[in-house]
């Protein structure tokens, strides 16, 4: 199949990029998005041209490497799947794609469709995290943790901070990733004990990194390729007001 | 302190709670506006008068200002801040927005504050001695602006903005207060929906009756 591709082309985080045309032929349905990447960068390097760059590494939609706004979606217009996951087969032969970065303040642009996503981790050292001794592994029953709470909190921690929360969102807001990594701790025993600073200061550091803010809309959990919900943003407003009046 | 009054989620909760009670206040204000149905300008006018002299209400005005005033002043900082957390656009950008109408809440304020600010002209500031006019007499006033068409669509065309405002704004102000629950939520969501039709609805009415059949 061919696909005409229209992909932001950029050499630098200080350059100024634009969108290069590329008539693909020889694509094929089982191909992923990222297979079809990289057999045009193979034919871009045959030529001499650079490759396209963009972030990979599992390519089992587990890891949140990969991301790009695709055709107006972040990882493509298919509903709860990664751009590794998203297979040509979703388009037709001849179909326009327009292939862009992650666009937020906060995730600037590196390499053509690489954006730095260090913004998160910043969030994550902040507050994502609980205190606990090294060494061996605690037995898995020492502390108990009633099933339900246990699987909600699994339900937030499955968020992989790819960023298609604040690239989909109109305000770039990381709301859903914050308020995903805050409400995995906030429902076990284990992350009662820091939670307090943890919200105060994962928002504050979020504040800071110029995210924008929420405003419900709604689309993160919509483009979310792990289908988070926004019930986690709701939890961490209680959690930040909680906190705040304690 | 200072990271509380400073954080995103605070101007949030502050939007969400003035926002509520603006939304509460409507309906008090339709129940008013429906005396003007009445072909006695007693009732209206006594009711007006009560709203204006008695020392209760005026200590809700002041609330109510200071609502209007918080709920506009953060609306637009959160916006500004919003734009410039996404400096460069996307090319192409598809609806991906859960709800429809809170794409447009900044423009949809910004329409209702113009209605709001002829009304201010109209009616509070005649009130206040401000701007000519007769205080004492708003059922006259107002029967006569809606015996004039462009006022009337105008009047209707705010209402229609409001609508679309309200119909976000309900549901997204109990999500900001973390009231967010698998059963409740689908309710809240129903009565935002239909509040943001039947009250819009209930002023838009008025003015119609007025133009048309009295």
């Amino acid at each position: 199949m061919r696909v005409k591709l229209k992909i932001w082309r950029q050499k630098d985080a200080n350059s100024k990029g634009a969108f290069v045309n590329y008539d693909f032929d020889g694509a094929s349905p089982e191909m992923s998005f990222l297979e079809m990447l990289d057999a045009l960068n193979t034919r871009l390097i045959e030529k001499g041209e650079d490759p396209i760059a963009f972030d990979s590494d599992c390519r089992e939609g587990i890891c949140g490497a990969c991301g790009m706004y695709i055709n107006g979606y972040p990882h493509g217009p298919v509903k709860g799947i990664t751009t590794c996951h998203l297979s040509m087969r979703y388009f037709k032969d001849g179909q326009n794609i327009v292939v862009e970065p992650w666009r937020s303040k906060a995730f600037p642009v590196i390499r053509d469709l690489i954006v730095d996503r260090n913004s998160f981790d910043k969030i994550q050292v902040a507050g994502g995290f609980i205190s606990t001794n090294v060494g061996s592994a605690p037995d898995s029953h020492a502390i108990p943790v009633i099933k339900e709470k246990s699987d909600h909190s699994f339900d937030s921690a499955i968020c992989i901070g790819c960023g298609a929360c604040v690239a989909a969102c109109k305000n770039a807001s990381a709301m859903l990733f914050v308020s995903a990594k805050v409400s995995q701790y906030a429902q076990i025993p284990q992350g009662k004990i820091e939670a307090k600073e943890r919200v105060e200061a994962m928002i504050q550091k979020m504040d800071e990194l110029g995210f924008g803010n929420c405003t419900n809309t709604g689309a993160c959990e919509a483009q979310c390729p792990k289908e988070i919900s926004v019930i986690n943003i709701a939890r961490m407003n209680r959690e930040f007001y909680v906190a705040k009046i304690s | 302190m200072s990271s509380f009054l400073g954080s995103s989620l605070t101007k949030k909760i502050v939007m969400a709670f003035a926002g509520l009670f603006l939304i509460m206040f409507l309906l008090v204000h339709l129940g008013l506006n429906l005396f003007l149905l009445s072909d006695d300008p007693g009732p209206f006018n006594k009711a007006a008068h009560f709203m204006a002299s008695n020392p209760v209400i005026k200590i809700f005005e002041l609330v109510l200002m200071g609502g209007f005033l918080l709920h506009i002043l953060w609306g637009v900082i959160l916006q500004i801040q919003n734009w410039l957390a996404r400096p460069v656009r996307y090319k192409k950008m598809a609806e991906t927005q859960i709800s429809f109408f809170s794409k447009y809440m900044i423009y949809t304020g910004g329409i209702i504050l113009i209605f709001l600010i002829i009304h201010f002209v109209n009616f509070y500031f005649v009130k206040l001695g401000l701007v000519e006019g007769d205080h004492e007499n708003f059922y006259g006033m107002a029967h006569e602006l809606f015996q004039l068409p462009g006022y009337v669509v105008f009047y209707l065309v705010a209402l229609l903005i409001l609508g679309f405002h309200l119909n976000h704004a309900f549901q997204s102000a109990f999500q900001t207060l973390g009231l967010n629950h698998e059963t409740y939520t689908p309710c809240i969501k129903f009565v935002g929906l239909a509040y943001s039709i039947v009250v819009p609805a209930g002023y838009a009415v008025i003015p119609l009756i007025i133009y048309f059949v009295k």
